[in-house]
């Protein structure tokens, strides 16, 4: 079995979920699960037993006539990536198993659509492949919010897709024509991500070309001021559709970074370092602040997304061996708490059928293990040791602070005010005088709990033992040329 | 002309003859169903020929016509497009008042006349072409005998298409009085002793250009092209919108090719601005229809600009065939996706007396309706879209990929902007019709048989060309003679 074999294996999964709803509107969150879990299992089995740096790969021509193959490869970045995105996938389904009632095989039909999609970008090795699959996994997600989503979902479906695919457009200009200024060179044309790491180009238009990458990447991070269309979109889509956004397609934009656009131009990344840092910095507070005056639950966690990613854009840009693997950390922490928060998020919509925090207050009476998982989640938000955020945001922290104080400095602002926001979060929701009108409220099931659990789990372990992941990425990062601290 | 002229016009005098033959069937016995399968039959026969004779030495006919691989690719697109409008106009006109056999013979008289522009290499011929091709097209659009639309529509176009082709010929004329010749090839290659015959010369390309531009209703000359798709009985508007621009488009561009005439600049000029008006005006205007005819006619004004960007490279690039190549492919792309969405709608206002299924409402809650006309439908917007894995995005990536190695970045900007307005107006029906539990209003009959496997085929194309182009690609390079990669 190879990496094409698995995107295929689940492209046809969701085509035999659809189907299946004519037989049976249960069977096709079965048929969801179970291929996810046969991709998965094949993963962990990969994991476990292959030895890096790459775990698989493969490569065809597909269209000779531009130089594109089929390139697909796996190394330790992108197999935790994957990982994340299949266990993400496993976490939606869960969330959404009685949420959804209307046409549940086109539902899962787009959700698994959605992963094959993503398992496609973190794979890729080729440009061309790569912006295919960056464009697939937008138009599934676009109907699970257009046809799922809660009272305002087409202006919310609508931004998304217009803010992905004009960004989406502009990285394509991008690749053609680094694709063909390499060309004009070398005198060979290819979309090989190899070939095209050495290629020469002029400073000036490389500048241009890393730019519209940059920009297609950060309306995806989403880093300010590119984010306006993602507390629509995260606060719009059915609980399924927030979980796989917050954690898993945010993580496209920060992967891109890392292995787009500062390994493909090095120096015009590093002319960019202080622009790209200060957004980063910027997106910190902004999105903690935003965060802060929501007083919808599900947009509270959307800003802070915006909040925590920029961390991952502050990493990234200071390109060092401590920020990146702290950034890696935290797109994987980051991964799990928000699918978390926002799991959590879609239970209480379900359960009270409002989103307003002025509605909700003192549920954990009602609801005790609610409230606990809550607060675990809610801490593990705002950072506290022990959990994989905090291991995420201090390397960040750590590495930028070699390159530039000031902003570093700025950021770590940002972590007073996601105390500030999280436990605001909390009070609001959880404690506080029981809300009158909640008198009843059935708490989590053992489906629910069982993936909170996991969650929890995954964020305590990326907390105490981070080498694992840290040791996963290393090779990938030192590829890139990134030295010790 | 000698036996080798006669076998090398096979495909003409075979549907010539078809036609001759389908008078007499008209005039004896009157039976649609014997007149479609007699049309198809014809069409089937000529693409036979058509086929065959790929692979044959070029052939110049009296300098009037040049026969080769060139023309043989446009005729079988034009071919396939004609055998598609007859078999949807066979369920659409069912229920419709009046005779519809002679509908059939037009349509192939229309494509006689689309197959001649192709092959021209004289301007007799190409008068000749566009006039069998026009006049039949008078009748088609107004054919309907019932109704204020298509007598409207036919008489905007009469007018304003007779206009035109005077202007063409009043050109034509001009540049004859300046050269003395009206054979392609010694166009290209005339010397100057007067000024007075340069000027002659220029305006009569200028007045040649002015009447493409209506044929192509290219932004300033776009204005009747709204209301005549509209009025248009649904299976002509989409014949109209490829066969007619097609047969416009392949005479344009043999014509740059062999004359050089872009290399005058104030030609390439004024096809710049025709491009670059056309990909703007005709996104933005279309940002405002709510009628889908009107949208996709303005959506095919912005498209047909776009195909410019290959025709200017024509002038730009060493090796001009590699943009003959990029038109083709564009507009081989534009047919499939134009065909189908006209295909959609032909099939949703088929057997009825009322206007088409042509307001956006009657695409509300398609999806859940008639999911296969919906799954098409979609299909056909994304391709138009260009989103990757549809033959859209093969044929916008092959003018990207062109403009970028002929560094025309101000148009390839261009297409960007207008692809990125583009996608709010596509989307937007496509949100129409996930919309659930709208639209009952409209009871669409059930579609012919032969209609739904018409548009399953080319709903498959547009999928199956979007994810293996090499087909494709290598079909029209070795037709126009690219060999190698």
């Amino acid at each position: 079995m190879n990496l094409l074999a698995l995107i295929v294996l689940m492209l046809a999964g969701g085509g035999i979920a659809w189907i299946s709803e004519r037989f049976n509107p249960k069977a096709p969150r079965w048929i969801a699960l179970f291929v996810l879990l046969a991709a998965g299992l094949w993963v962990m089995g990969l994991w476990v037993s292959g030895d890096g740096p790459i775990y698989a790969e493969m490569k065809f021509p597909w269209i000779a006539r531009f130089g594109i193959s089929v390139y697909l490869s796996l190394d330790g970045l992108s197999l935790m990536l994957v990982a994340l995105t299949l266990f993400l996938g496993v976490v939606a389904i869960a969330s959404s198993w009685t949420e959804i009632h209307e046409r549940t095989g086109f539902f899962q039909f787009n959700l698994i659509w959605t992963l094959a999609g993503v398992v496609g970008v973190f794979t890729a090795l080729d440009l061309f492949l790569f912006f295919l699959f960056w464009e697939v996994m937008l138009i599934p997600m676009y109907f699970l919010i257009a046809i799922w989503g809660h009272e305002n979902r087409g202006y919310a479906a609508m931004k998304f897709f217009l803010f992905t695919q004009v960004s989406g457009l502009l990285m394509l200009l991008a690749i053609v024509a680094l694709v063909y200024q390499n060309y004009a060179t070398s005198g060979v044309l290819t979309f090989d991500y190899q070939a095209l790491l050495g290629a020469e180009i002029d400073p000036d238009i490389a500048f241009w070309i890393m730019l519209g990458f940059f920009i297609a990447f950060v309306v995806k991070l989403p880093g300010v001021p590119f984010h306006t269309w993602l507390p629509d979109a995260h606060t719009q889509a059915p609980t399924a559709g927030s979980v796989i956004l917050a954690g898993i397609m945010l993580k496209t934009g920060a992967y891109g970074l890392i292995r787009f656009v500062v390994p493909l131009f090095p120096e015009a990344a590093l002319d960019f370092r202080m622009p790209a840092m200060t957004l980063g910095a910027i997106s910190v507070v902004y999105g903690g602040y935003m965060a802060f005056s929501q007083s919808d639950f599900k947009r509270l966690v959307a800003y802070s997304s915006v909040s925590h990613m920029g961390f991952v854009l502050l990493g990234v840009f200071a390109w060092n061996q401590l920020a990146l693997q702290g950034s890696v950390v935290q797109m994987l922490a980051h991964g799990f708490s928000s699918a978390a928060l926002f799991m959590l998020a879609g239970a209480l919509q379900e359960r009270l059928h409002t989103r307003e925090m002025s509605d909700m207050g003192g549920l954990w009476v009602r609801a005790p293990r609610m409230g606990v998982i809550a607060l675990f989640f809610v801490v593990a938000s705002l950072g506290m040791p022990g959990l994989g955020t905090f291991v995420g945001e201090f390397l960040v922290l750590l590495g930028a602070f070699q390159v530039n104080v000031t902003v570093t400095v700025a950021a770590a602002i940002g972590i007073v005010i996601a105390a500030v926001y999280s436990l605001s979060l909390m009070q609001r929701s959880f404690q506080g005088p029981p809300n009158a009108n909640v008198a009843v409220m059935a708490d989590f099931g053992v489906r629910e709990m069982t993936m909170m659990l996991l969650m929890a789990i995954a964020l305590v372990w990326l907390g105490i033992f981070p080498q694992g992941v840290l040791d996963m990425a290393a090779p990938t990062l030192a590829g890139f040329g990134v030295g010790g601290p | 002309m000698n036996k080798q002229d006669f076998l090398v016009l096979a495909p003409y005098l075979a549907l010539a003859g078809g036609v001759v033959l389908m008078m007499l069937l008209v005039s004896f016995w009157r039976n649609v169903r014997a007149m479609v399968t007699m049309t198809v039959i014809v069409l089937l026969v000529t693409l036979g020929l058509v086929i065959s004779s790929i692979g044959d030495p070029p052939h110049l006919i009296s300098g009037f016509l040049l026969i080769d691989g060139y023309v043989a690719l446009f005729n079988i697109l034009f071919i396939i497009a004609a055998i598609v409008t007859a078999l949807l106009a066979h369920g659409y006109m069912r229920g419709r008042s009046g005779e519809p056999e002679e509908f059939y013979m037009l349509l192939a008289v229309a494509t006689l006349g689309a197959m001649t522009m192709a092959a021209a290499h004289h301007f007799a011929a190409v008068l000749l072409g566009l006039e069998i091709l026009s006049i039949s097209l008078y009748v088609l659009i107004g054919y309907s005998e019932e109704g204020h639309p298509p007598l409207e529509a036919a008489l905007k176009y009469l007018v304003l298409s007779g206009v035109a082709s005077t202007t063409m010929l009043f050109g034509m004329a001009l540049i004859y009085n300046a050269t003395g010749t009206m054979v392609f090839s010694e166009l290209g290659q005339t010397e100057f002793s007067l000024p007075r015959d340069e000027l002659y010369y220029l305006v009569g390309q200028g007045l040649l250009f002015a009447g493409v531009a209506f044929k192509l209703s290219l932004v300033p000359f776009h204005m009747w092209t709204p209301d005549v798709y509209q009025g248009a009985p649904a299976p002509v508007t989409g014949y109209l919108a490829t066969v007619s621009k097609g047969a416009v488009f392949a005479f344009l561009l043999r014509y740059s090719l062999i004359t050089d005439v872009l290399a005058i600049e104030v030609v390439s000029t004024v096809v710049f601005m025709f491009a670059v008006l056309s990909m703007l005006g005709g996104n933005l205007l279309a940002l405002l229809q709510n009628n889908v005819k009107r949208l996709l006619a303005y959506s095919s004004i912005a498209h047909i600009g776009y195909l410019l960007i290959g025709l200017l490279a024509v002038a730009v690039l060493a090796d001009g065939m590699i943009a003959v190549e990029a038109s083709v492919i564009y507009l081989a792309g534009y047919f499939l996706m134009t065909l189908a969405a006209f295909g959609v709608i032909s099939v949703l206002s088929s057997a009825s007396e009322e206007a088409d299924a042509e307001h956006i409402d009657a695409f509300a809650g398609l999806f859940w309706r008639k999911p296969l006309c919906a799954v098409i439908m979609t299909t056909a917007l994304l391709s138009l879209t260009g989103i990757p894995l549809t033959v859209g995005f093969v044929a916008k990536f092959y003018l990207l990929a062109t403009g970028a190695e002929g560094g025309m970045w101000l148009l390839l900007w261009t297409l960007v902007i207008g692809s990125a307005i583009a996608v709010y107006y596509y989307m937007r029906v496509i949100f129409a019709m996930v919309r659930s539990g709208e639209g009952a209003g409209y009871a669409h009959p059930s579609a012919k048989v032969e209609g739904m496997a018409v548009l399953v085929v080319i709903g498959v194309s547009l999928i199956g060309f979007g994810v293996y182009p090499s087909s494709l690609i290598d079909f029209v390079r070795s037709l126009i003679g690219i060999t190698g990669g």
